[in-house]
């Protein structure tokens, strides 16, 4: 067990592809970091270059005390989990969670206990026998977990580990994930494009947008407060809603209509709008054009369009398309963000109901 | 269930006949004596001459030095099969996990001018593969006869293809969990490859049993003298009147065939075992 610093990690491709760059992150022992964004933002060479199956071109990447950019995997005392599992397909269950510790001399003895143990604790006991090749997918998956845990590493690193299982088995391993790494209490280091993974698995959340973190936070400070307007539109489901709006005289106005009253100065501004924060409301407020609902059981998605504009709205009511209704929103949920950089601004005390 | 149709039967039936009386025909022959077959040609009944051609064509010593008997050949040929398909699958294993697995400069290029000698038959460069072996005084010697063959392009091809076919996750994670390249190639790629190692197996121990004008160029000694010669041989005293020993060509025919026979249904299931247990 250990903590992790990355210290202005890059990674330049040979070929010049920048995939990540200038990245610092703490991660204190015991802690369960995920790392998040779309495909292609460099989560998984981030994850690899800790893991030393890339080398750093930039940085320093400490794991404890040691500084590890020239080491091998195998001595970065790590353990990986990875996306098709990569069991040795010839080798037994058993074989392939000792084959690590086999390859490290450990006793036959010791060996033996540790297997049986994370046997028990993945409750494996029964496939221990048996070649991956007879396993379901989330049994196999469980063995990678094994392989990882017996040898009781300084730090677990995960790439995607779920993305290959269905919905339902996904919800449950990742609670089995989660409930496992607190009893171990193995620093660890997630990939996942999966917003709602992120959120549910970690204690900080890393956003990565093109190979920069974009925000690094716990998952409802991320969500409450995200720093832009990429964080924004990346995490919550649905999506947060960006539309175009306009400070005038130190009011907030989308399409003609004054929202709140905002401490900033006049000009274009990106709003951000949550479907769960906004409320329908009988007359005033903003109108909308209702384009299509999502049902969704416990509650209702109404996706229509302001002005030009499109924006959801969580509710609970009757609506059909083609309806027009009027929305309104606690001033203090409203995200403010710069529309030149799409960076968050703070504004310091908005008044006034969005609509009365 | 679907309509059995005669005519396509009779296809198949016609086809087998094809290929399995020649077969017949040879091992029903072995079994009548030479005169026989000169008079009255081919015989697909079994005759009463059988044990003893066969023994006479195992232990019976022939040739100029008089110690060459079936057994001989027989090892003989045997130990080009099994050299042939053992030192060629270790040789090309080994160049295509370098060719595969490091990173070294002109590695494709290298790989490719191995391919390309695909197209060049044994042929031709028999007669300079012959000066060397001689200057290194290794006519007449098993060394002389299996080594300069063992580079294998088809084998290299085949094994680089397996290898490239193989997710890198698995050196990845065998890297994590402490494998050298060593122990990664004998604790994952050779079991992975076994399905494979299986397949040459059985074209390379052919292609050894089979073997002709190599042994004639390289031996002259007739200790090294292998059945496929030994046939040959037999047939070779047609002179004056004297009949040559039909039963016992094809006696040693016959024998000639148990062998290769015999490793392929062996392989076949471990062949089709692999295949059908392998992973996605
Ligand atoms: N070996 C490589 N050579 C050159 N560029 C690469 C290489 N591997 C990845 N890249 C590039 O680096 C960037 C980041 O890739 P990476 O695999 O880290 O993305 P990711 O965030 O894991 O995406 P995904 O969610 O799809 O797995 C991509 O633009 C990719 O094209
Ligand atoms: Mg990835």
């Amino acid at each position: 067990m250990a903590e992790l610093t990355l210290n202005a990690v890059g990674k330049t491709y040979s070929g010049g592809v920048k995939a990540v760059s200038g990245v610092d992150i703490q991660i204190s022992d015991g802690e369960f970091i995920v790392l998040v964004g779309p495909s292609g933002c460099g989560k998984s060479t981030l994850l690899r270059m800790v893991a030393g199956l890339e080398t750093v071109t930039d940085g320093e990447i400490h794991i404890g005390s040691r500084l590890v950019n020239q080491l091998d995997p195998a001595e970065r005392d790590i353990a990986m989990v990875f996306q098709n599992y990569a069991l040795y397909p010839h080798m037994t269950v058993r074989d392939n969670m000792a084959y690590g510790l086999k390859n490290r001399r450990t006793p036959k003895a010791e060996i033996e206990t540790r297997v049986a143990e994370a046997a028990r604790m993945l409750e494996l006991g029964q496939y221990l026998d048996r070649k991956p090749r007879a396993l379901s997918g989330g049994q196999r998956q469980r063995v990678a977990m094994g392989r990882a845990i017996v040898r009781q590493p300084a730090a677990f690193l995960f790439d995607e580990p779920l993305s290959n299982l269905d919905a339902k088995l996904r919800v449950s391993m990742r609670m089995e994930i989660r409930k496992l790494q607190q009893r171990l209490g193995t620093t660890s280091l997630y990939v996942t494009h999966d917003q709602l993974e992120a959120m549910t698995l970690a204690d900080r959340l890393v956003v990565l947008n093109g190979g920069r973190v974009e925000q690094i936070g716990a998952p409802l400070e991320v969500y409450r407060k995200p720093a832009s307007t990429f964080v924004a539109a990346f995490i919550g489901s649905p999506a947060m809603s960006l539309l175009d709006a306009t400070v005038e005289g130190g009011r907030l106005m989308l399409e003609g209509h004054v929202l709140a009253e905002v401490d900033h100065k006049a000009g274009p501004v990106t709003l951000g709008l949550r479907a769960e924060d906004l409320r329908l409301v009988a007359r005033g407020g903003v109108p909308m054009r209702v384009e299509y609902i999502e049902e969704l059981g416990a509650h209702r998605v109404v996706h229509g369009m302001v002005g030009d504009q499109s924006l959801a709205v969580v509710d609970q009511g009757a609506e059909a398309p083609g309806d027009l209704i009027h929305i309104a929103a606690d001033p203090a949920r409203l995200h403010l963000f710069d529309a030149a950089t799409g960076q968050r601004i703070d504004v310091r005390s908005r008044v006034g109901e969005f609509a009365r | 269930m679907q309509k059995i149709k005669p005519f396509d039967h009779l296809i198949l039936i016609l086809g087998t006949l094809f290929l399995c009386v020649p077969v017949l025909m040879a091992l029903m022959s072995s079994t009548h004596t030479a005169v026989d077959i000169h008079s009255n040609g081919l015989f697909i009944t079994p005759g009463s001459n059988g044990y003893a051609t066969y023994e006479k064509v195992l232990t019976h010593r022939g040739g100029f030095t008089g110690d060459v008997t079936g057994l001989l050949m027989l090892k003989n040929s045997l130990i080009m099969g099994f050299g042939f398909a053992i030192g060629k699958i270790v040789l090309s294993m080994m160049a295509a996990y370098a060719l595969v697995y490091f990173r070294f400069r002109f590695a494709t290029v290298l790989f490719w001018m191995i391919f390309a000698t695909l197209l060049l038959p044994l042929e031709v460069r028999i007669m300079p593969s012959y000066q060397v072996m001689s200057q290194l005084h290794l006519l007449n010697s098993y060394t002389g006869l299996i080594v300069p063959l063992l580079a294998s392009a088809t084998g290299t091809f085949f094994f680089r293809q397996f290898f490239k076919s193989v997710p890198d996750e698995l050196l990845e994670a065998a890297r994590i969990d402490g494998a050298g390249p060593w122990k990664f190639f004998i604790d994952v790629l050779v079991p992975l490859s076994k399905t494979m190692m299986a397949a040459i197996f059985i074209i390379m121990f052919i292609y050894g049993w089979n073997q002709y004008l190599w042994p004639l160029l390289m031996t002259t000694d007739e200790s090294f003298y292998t059945l496929m010669r030994g046939i040959k041989s037999i047939l070779q005293v047609w002179v004056g009147s004297q009949i040559p020993d039909y039963n016992e060509a094809f006696a040693l025919a016959v024998l000639a065939m148990v062998p290769p026979v015999a490793v392929v249904v062996i392989f076949q299931r471990m062949f089709i075992k692999g295949l059908t247990e392998s992973d996605k």
